[in-house]
C-alpha cells in the first residue's frame, strides 16, 4: 500500500471503528412481506402503516434502476443480502445513563453527548435501525417543541404525522423511496408550533454498526406559521468489506411565514451506499434551506428539493461534495416553482480528488403561468489530480415572460504554480493542497454553525493529505 | 554569518540549458543586485533556488551555509530561511491574506506549538503600516484582484513577516510606479540587516537607486561577466547591455 492510501485511511479514524452488539431484533437477511411483517409486528405499529409499507414493497418491486441515466455501481446491490432490521429494542432513553454500555460508548467516542451539552437544543441518536437516545433540552420542549423518533412520533402525534407523512416524497417518487417506505425505522419526527423559534439546532446522529445492513430511516420535520427551526445531522459508520447501504427519506414541511435549514454533514465509509430522496415543501413567505455536505460513502446520490408552493417562497440548496479515491459524489438541486414570485437558489461546490468523480445534477422548473420568479444557480468544480473527474447536468426549465434565472458554471484545477507559490512559503504540498480546497468552499462553510465548520475543515484537511505523494 | 553560495550550476528547462555555469557567493549582511538583458537566466536563478520542479540542476550546487538544498522540497528550502518575492505571484482564491501567512508561520514552529493570535496579528499590523497597506489588506484573497503593486507590496509584506535568512527579489520593481516603488523599498531597507542577505533581480536600474546594493552582478547568457560595486549598475544604465553581449553566444529562455 502505498504512503498516500495509507493516509487515507486515517481519514476514517474517527467513525471507523465498532464494539460488537447483541441485537435483540433481526429480521434476517432479504426482503419480501415477512420482514414487513415482523418490522411492524416488532413495532407494534397501527394496520395504516402496515398496508403503507406493503404498497411500498410493491411499488419497490415494479420500479426498475435508474441505470440508464445513473451509475452502474447500483448493480452492485445485493439487496437479498442486507439486513433490513435491528435493534436492541424501541425505546429511546431519555439519560445516556440508561442508554446500553456498548452503544454509548459508540456515541461517547463520536462525541455526541458532548456536543449536546456544548450548543444544542436537542439530540437523538440512531444505532442501526433505532433511535437509542433522545431527548430536548426542558426549556424547548415547554415551547410546544416535538422532537421523537418516526415510530414515536406516528403512535403519539398521529393527527400532525399522518396529515403530513409521505406527502412531500409520494412512496413511489423512485425506488429507493418505495424502499425506504417499506423498511422505514428510526429517524426524526419535529413539530414547531405556530411563532416558535426554536434559538439552538436540533441534531440527529445516525450510526450504523452492523455490517451487510441497511439504514432506512424516515425524518418528517413541521414547522407551523411563523416557527424556525435547525436541524444538523451527521452520520458514519465503520468500514466493512462488504456494501452498506443508506436510504433515507426526509421530509420537511415549512408552513406560512415558517423556516426551516436542515444541515447535513455526511462522512460515511467508504463501502456505504448513500441514496436519499429529501424534499421540502415551502408554503406562503415560507423558506426552505438545505446545506448539504457530503464527504464519505461509495456512492451517494442525493439531490435535495424544494417544492415552492406558496407565493413569495424561496428555496436554497447549498452543496459541498467531496470525492476522494474510488468515491463516487451525485449530488445536485431540485427546484420546482409552483406559485409567483418565488425564488430559489443553488449553490454548489465539488472537489475531486484522485479517481474522485462528483457529478453535479440539477433541475430547475418554472412553468409558463407563473411570474416574478427567480432561480440562481452556481456550479463550481474543483480538480486536483489529473485523473479527477466532475460532470455537471443542469436541467433548467424557465418557461413564460416575467421569471428570471441565471446559470454559471466552473471547473478549476489547483495549479503547480499555486502549489510552488504556497510551498515556497514553508507549506508542504499536502497543507497547500488543503489551503486551496478549504479556500474554493470558504464563503460556503461559512454558512455551517461554527462547531461544524471547524469538523468539516478537519475532514478536509484529512482527506487532502491523502491526495499527494 | 551564512553564506548562500552558488557553484557553477548548470540548469536546464527540457533540453535547454539556461544556467551555464553560475557561481555567486551571498553572505547574510549584503544586498547584492543581479542585473542583465532579457532572457539572460535572471529569473530562472531565483525559481531554481527555491526548488521550483520545471528545471532540472545539471551539474552544480546550491549551498546554504556549507549544506547542499538541491534534493529538499521547496518547503523545506522556505523553513530553512529562502524565501521569493514572485515576479508573477499565484492567486490564492478563497484564502485570505491573514490566513495564509498565519499558516506559513505554523508550518514554520514545532508541532504541537500553536502561534499566537494577539502576538501574530500585533506583529501583522506593524508590517502592513510600514507598507502603508490599509487593515483591511488582511481580509482579501491573496493576490486575487490585486493590481500590480498591491501584489508586490504583499510580496515584501510577507517577506517582512517570515524574516528569511536569504530573500530574493525577483523583479520586484516591474508594475510599480514612482510612489509604490518607494514604499516598496521602504519595506524592503527596514529588512536589511547583519543577519539577512538579499539577491534583487532587476532589468533597469531604478529600484537601484532606492535598494541599494553592495554588489552589483551583471548576467548575461546564463552566467555572470562582471562584479562590481554599486557603479556598474550605473554603466549599465549608460551604456546598455550591447558591451557585455558575448557576439557568438545565442540567446536563451527567461
Amino acid at each position: 500500500m502505498s504512503d498516500a492510501q495509507n493516509q487515507l485511511e486515517i481519514d476514517r479514524e474517527k467513525g471507523n471503528f465498532r464494539y460488537d452488539v447483541d441485537y435483540e431484533f433481526d429480521a434476517g437477511t432479504g426482503l419480501n412481506e415477512k420482514t414487513i411483517d415482523y418490522i411492524c409486528d416488532v413495532k407494534g405499529e397501527p394496520d395504516w402503516i402496515r398496508e403503507f409499507r406493503k404498497d411500498a414493497l410493491k411499488k419497490f418491486l415494479e420500479k426498475p434502476m435508474p441505470t440508464h441515466w445513473a451509475s452502474k455501481d447500483l448493480d452492485n446491490i445485493i439487496f437479498d443480502n442486507i439486513r433490513y432490521y435491528l435493534s436492541q429494542g424501541q425505546k429511546p432513553k431519555r439519560s445516556w445513563d440508561e442508554v446500553p454500555e456498548d452503544v454509548k460508548k459508540t456515541f461517547e467516542r463520536l462525541g455526541i453527548p458532548e456536543q449536546e451539552r456544548k450548543f444544542l437544543a436537542g439530540v437523538e441518536a440512531q444505532f442501526d435501525s433505532e433511535a437509542a437516545y433522545s431527548n430536548i433540552k426542558e426549556a424547548v420542549g415547554k415551547q410546544g417543541v416535538i422532537f421523537v423518533g418516526s415510530t414515536e412520533g406516528l403512535k403519539e402525534h398521529p393527527e400532525i404525522f399522518r396529515k403530513w407523512f409521505g406527502k412531500v416524497i409520494p412512496t413511489g417518487d423512485n425506488k429507493f423511496s418505495a424502499l425506504n417506505g417499506a423498511t422505514f425505522s428510526g429517524g426524526s419526527f419535529i413539530y414547531v408550533p405556530p411563532g416558535v423559534k426554536v434559538s439552538h439546532p436540533l441534531q440527529a446522529y445516525f450510526r450504523i454498526n452492523a455490517e451487510n445492513f441497511g439504514q432506512f430511516e424516515r425524518t418528517l420535520i413541521i414547522a407551523d406559521e411563523g416557527a424556525e427551526v435547525t436541524y444538523m445531522e451527521g452520520c458514519t459508520a465503520p468500514k466493512f468489506d462488504t456494501a452498506t447501504l443508506h436510504s433515507a427519506v426526509v421530509e420537511l414541511v415549512a408552513l406560512k411565514g415558517a423556516k426551516i435549514q436542515y444541515i447535513t454533514v455526511q462522512n460515511w465509509s467508504n463501502n456505504v451506499f448513500n441514496l436519499v430522496t429529501k424534499r421540502g415543501l415551502a408554503m406562503e413567505d415560507a423558506e426552505v434551506k438545505w446545506i448539504d455536505c457530503n464527504i464519505g460513502s461509495r456512492l451517494t446520490m442525493k439531490y435535495p428539493g424544494v417544492v415552492m408552493k406558496g407565493r413569495g417562497a424561496r428555496g436554497e440548496v447549498i452543496s459541498i461534495a467531496l470525492a476522494g479515491d474510488g468515491q463516487h459524489q451525485d449530488t445536485g438541486a431540485k427546484m420546482i416553482h409552483a406559485a409567483d414570485d418565488t425564488t430559489s437558489n443553488i449553490v454548489s461546490k465539488s472537489i475531486s480528488v484522485g479517481t474522485g468523480r462528483a457529478t453535479y445534477r440539477g433541475l430547475v422548473n418554472v412553468p409558463r403561468h407563473l411570474k416574478g420568479c427567480k432561480n440562481n444557480t452556481e456550479c463550481d468544480a474543483l480538480l486536483i489530480n489529473t485523473n479527477s473527474r466532475t460532470d455537471t447536468y443542469p436541467a433548467i426549465t424557465v418557461r413564460g415572460t416575467g421569471n428570471a434565472c441565471q446559470h454559471e458554471a466552473s471547473v478549476s484545477q489547483v495549479s503547480e504554480e499555486q502549489i510552488f507559490y504556497m510551498q515556497q512559503r514553508g507549506l508542504t504540498e499536502a497543507q497547500a493542497m488543503s489551503l486551496s480546497v478549504n479556500g474554493f468552499i470558504n464563503d460556503l462553510v461559512r454558512e455551517f454553525p461554527m462547531e461544524y465548520s471547524v469538523e468539516l475543515k478537519r475532514l478536509i484537511d484529512l482527506e487532502m493529505e491523502g491526495s499527494v505523494g | 554569518m551564512k553564506h548562500l553560495k552558488i557553484d557553477n550550476l548548470h540548469v536546464s528547462i527540457g533540453d535547454r540549458e539556461i544556467l551555464r555555469g553560475l557561481s555567486l557567493d551571498l553572505p547574510t549582511g549584503q544586498v547584492h543586485a543581479i542585473m542583465g538583458p532579457n532572457g539572460s537566466g535572471k529569473s530562472t536563478l531565483a525559481k531554481v533556488i527555491a526548488g521550483h520542479p520545471d528545471y532540472t540542476v545539471t551539474s552544480g550546487d546550491v549551498l546554504f551555509d556549507g549544506e547542499s538544498i538541491l534534493e529538499m522540497e521547496p518547503d523545506e528550502r522556505a523553513r530553512k530561511g529562502i524565501f521569493l518575492a514572485f515576479q508573477y505571484p499565484s492567486e490564492i482564491p478563497g484564502v485570505t491574506i491573514a490566513n495564509f501567512l498565519r499558516a506559513a508561520l505554523q508550518a514554520r514552529l514545532p508541532e504541537g506549538d500553536e502561534l499566537e493570535a494577539t502576538e501574530y496579528y500585533a506583529k501583522l499590523y506593524e508590517k502592513m503600516d510600514l507598507l502603508e497597506m490599509p487593515r483591511n489588506f488582511t481580509s482579501r484573497s491573496v493576490n486575487e484582484g490585486f493590481s500590480g503593486g498591491e501584489k508586490k507590496r504583499c510580496e515584501i509584506l510577507q517577506m517582512a513577516m517570515l524574516q528569511p535568512t536569504f530573500a530574493l527579489l525577483d523583479e520586484t520593481d516591474s508594475g510599480l510606479d514612482i510612489d509604490a516603488l518607494k514604499i516598496v523599498s521602504h519595506g524592503v531597507n527596514s529588512l536589511r540587516g547583519p543577519d539577512t542577505g538579499m539577491l534583487v533581480i532587476t532589468h533597469y536600474q531604478r529600484l537601484l537607486n532606492y535598494i541599494v546594493p553592495d554588489i552589483v552582478h551583471v548576467m548575461v547568457n546564463g552566467r555572470i561577466v562582471e562584479s562590481g560595486t554599486k557603479e556598474l549598475a550605473l554603466k549599465l544604465e549608460a551604456e546598455g547591455y550591447d558591451w557585455a553581449i558575448e557576439p557568438e553566444a545565442e540567446p536563451v529562455g527567461a
